[in-house]
């Protein structure tokens, strides 16, 4: 399948406006869960910006993809994206993580609009969605439900179990992705909990499962638009390899960063950096 | 009598989870038996201190705290003295079933440490929240249940913890909490420090709600009211000699806790006063029955009343009922 050249560049400059914003939000915040929003950008600019069907005017739209953040500290990177699609304002996270403020860590359905499900505690995203699923069956609706999972999350045994049920009730309408950066929060996660042979593993729990570099837009686009149909039989496991941090040098692989500080100061200094990647691909 | 022999005397603040890094490495060190289980946590708990000093003897489980719990009772009915730790949150809700059934049921020595308690999460929100976990722990039979009040009592309890039979929920921080404990003092699980004396009466506190009481309380002495200060730091087995006391003695008693209203220290105070029948005015200051609020966790404290303030509030308004 080859995905309209246009297109991917278009979502290139995207990611490029997207990392720096969520460099933005952690200003206003002081810190954030910077590594693991920054590998998901890609990822969820395809999705946001191309593959889900949503509406912003509308965002409890019966048709609507669903979408469910199961890695929720990764909050910093679909705020800014939902906004920019319209759900809301920009201005509405000015107070971001402060007093009151609809916008924590970690999100909050029953406070932000376009958000699916609260999440922050990690493992139960994929359950969640597997509710979706069965959810879209019984109706006989032709929606999908896309479920972004961190890799280190995948220690989880929740996961699996929901794995299990997925391809029991044989959810072809169910897609998970794994932002595989090779980080949890002690370190890399092969040496905190091995994962691997990852990619065997969804495929004998029943997943059609694909590798992809998920960072590169060409191929998480590629990757989405690829899917079997809906009706499908099984459910779809796209592996994404990232960069925890990825796009600031610094940050980039560094266990530190899985949750750090950025004043205004440093905040420029990213920023160029990001800019600098743009002018880099001749855009 | 526990020695004092890890402190903080010098500074206002000190992170109890510090506290417990460094107690833990020093147990460890007189012990072998002891063993720390993590669940990719070690930086935020502290336990990573452990890792690096004694590596053979600490063991991280990747974020899967129900196996870290479930492994932990297998070290204990082996002879092992398991210290594990991960979040309140994910401890006292998602490992329910492994606290109770795997470990309190059977009675096994293991240390749950719990940090990040209460609404120290502050803009982590809900899901990072621990305003349940004395409620749930304390409920389980066999459990006893410690919250200290500052890093000095956090060293004191792990000390004595070693050789305290059964399983223990301890539960700390995340901050640079403040320091309540700045000379030696006698510590003994389940039996309650009393900080301040007064007549008038009576803030039964544990966890950083001691520093809040002791800070009401001289406010309060400024105006001629006498603030008894209790340090309820074991919630299980609760030292009702003490709270009888406090209620015969004074008349008013009020809790203090960084957790739900429902279930946890004034729970626990109000069914030793139910029983005993004692003519006393009684109230709780807590989280009340609500999830809360996002913010910095002192804005959070504020809003609920949950500081010196809101002590000082309350105890004015129990006077004025007398
Ligand atoms: C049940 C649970 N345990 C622990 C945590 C604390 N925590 C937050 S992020 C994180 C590491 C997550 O690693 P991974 O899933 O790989 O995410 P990423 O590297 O993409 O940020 C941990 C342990 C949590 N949020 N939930």
């Amino acid at each position: 399948m080859t995905v309209d050249p246009a297109l991917i560049s278009r979502l290139e400059e995207k990611a490029v406006d997207i990392r720096k914003k969520i460099i933005d939000l952690t200003v206003i915040a002081g810190s954030g869960h910077l590594g693991g929003a920054l590998s998901m950008v890609e990822i969820l600019v395809a999705l946001y910006y191309h593959t889900l069907k949503v509406d912003p005017s509308q965002p409890k739209w019966p048709e609507r993809d669903r979408f469910i953040l199961s890695k929720g500290h990764g909050a910093l990177a679909l705020y800014p994206i939902l906004a920019d699609r319209g759900f809301y304002p920009e201005e509405l996270m000015s107070n971001f993580n402060g007093l009151d403020s609809p916008f924590g860590m970690h999100p909050d359905m029953n406070k932000i609009p376009g958000v699916e499900m609260s999440t922050g505690s990690l493992g139960h995203g994929l359950s969640v969605a597997v509710g979706c699923a069965l959810t879209a069956r019984l109706d006989c609706a032709s929606w999908r439900t896309f479920c972004l999972l961190g890799d280190g999350e995948l220690n989880e045994g929740t996961v699996w179990e929901a794995a299990m049920s997925a391809s029991k009730y044989k959810l072809g309408n169910l897609v998970a992705l794994v932002d595989r950066n090779g980080f949890s929060l002690d370190g890399p996660t092969e040496e905190i909990m091995p994962l691997e042979p990852l990619k065997e593993k969804w495929i004998a729990f029943g997943w059609d499962t694909v590798e992809i570099d998920g960072n590169n837009m060409a191929e998480v686009l590629n990757a989405l638009e690829s899917l079997p149909e809906a009706s499908g039989e099984r459910p779809q496991c796209i592996i994404a390899r990232t960069v925890k941090g990825k796009g600031v040098s610094f940050m980039e692989n560094q266990s530190e960063w899985h949750y750090g500080c950025v004043d205004e100061q440093k905040a420029e200094e990213v920023k160029a950096e990001l800019e600098l990647a743009r002018k880099g691909r001749g855009c | 009598m526990q020695a004092f022999t890890f402190n903080v005397l010098d500074v206002d603040r000190f992170a109890t989870r510090e506290m417990y890094g460094k107690v833990l490495v020093e147990i460890g060190r007189e012990n072998p038996d002891i063993v720390v289980l993590s669940a990719d946590m070690m930086r935020s708990n502290k336990t990573g201190d452990f890792a690096k000093a004694i590596p053979e003897r600490f063991f991280n489980f990747g974020i899967a705290e129900q196996n870290m719990f479930g492994v932990a009772a297998g070290f204990a009915i082996n002879g092992k003295i398991p210290y594990a730790s991960t979040f309140a949150a994910f401890a006292s809700m998602r490992c329910a079933e492994q606290l109770r059934t795997d470990i309190a049921y059977p009675n096994l020595k293991v240390r749950i440490v719990a940090s990040h308690s209460g609404l120290s999460m502050g803009n982590g929100g809900t899901t990072h929240h621990a305003t349940e976990d004395i409620a749930i722990t304390r409920s389980m039979a066999n459990m006893t249940v410690i919250v200290p009040a500052d890093a000095n009592e956090c060293a004191k309890a792990v000390y004595a913890s070693v050789d305290y039979p059964g399983p223990i929920y301890m539960r700390i921080g995340r901050g640079a909490e403040p320091i309540v404990y700045k000379q030696d003092y006698d510590f003994a699980i389940g039996k309650a420090v009393t900080v301040r004396e007064g007549n008038d009466v009576t803030v039964i506190a544990c966890g950083i709600m001691v520093m809040a009481a002791i800070k009401a309380a001289r406010k309060l002495a400024e105006e001629g009211i006498e603030t008894r200060v209790i340090d309820m730091h074991t919630i299980k087995p609760l030292d009702e000699e003490a709270v009888l006391k406090a209620a015969r003695e004074t008349g008013i008693l009020i809790t203090a806790e960084e957790h739900s209203i429902i279930g946890g220290l004034g729970g626990a105070v109000a069914e030793v006063l139910a029983e005993a029948g004692l003519p006393v005015k009684f109230s709780r200051i807590g989280l009340p029955d609500v999830y809360s609020t996002i913010g910095p966790p002192d804005d959070l404290y504020a809003r609920y009343g949950l500081d010196a303030e809101g002590i000082y509030k309350k105890v004015k308004e129990m006077l004025g009922k007398k």
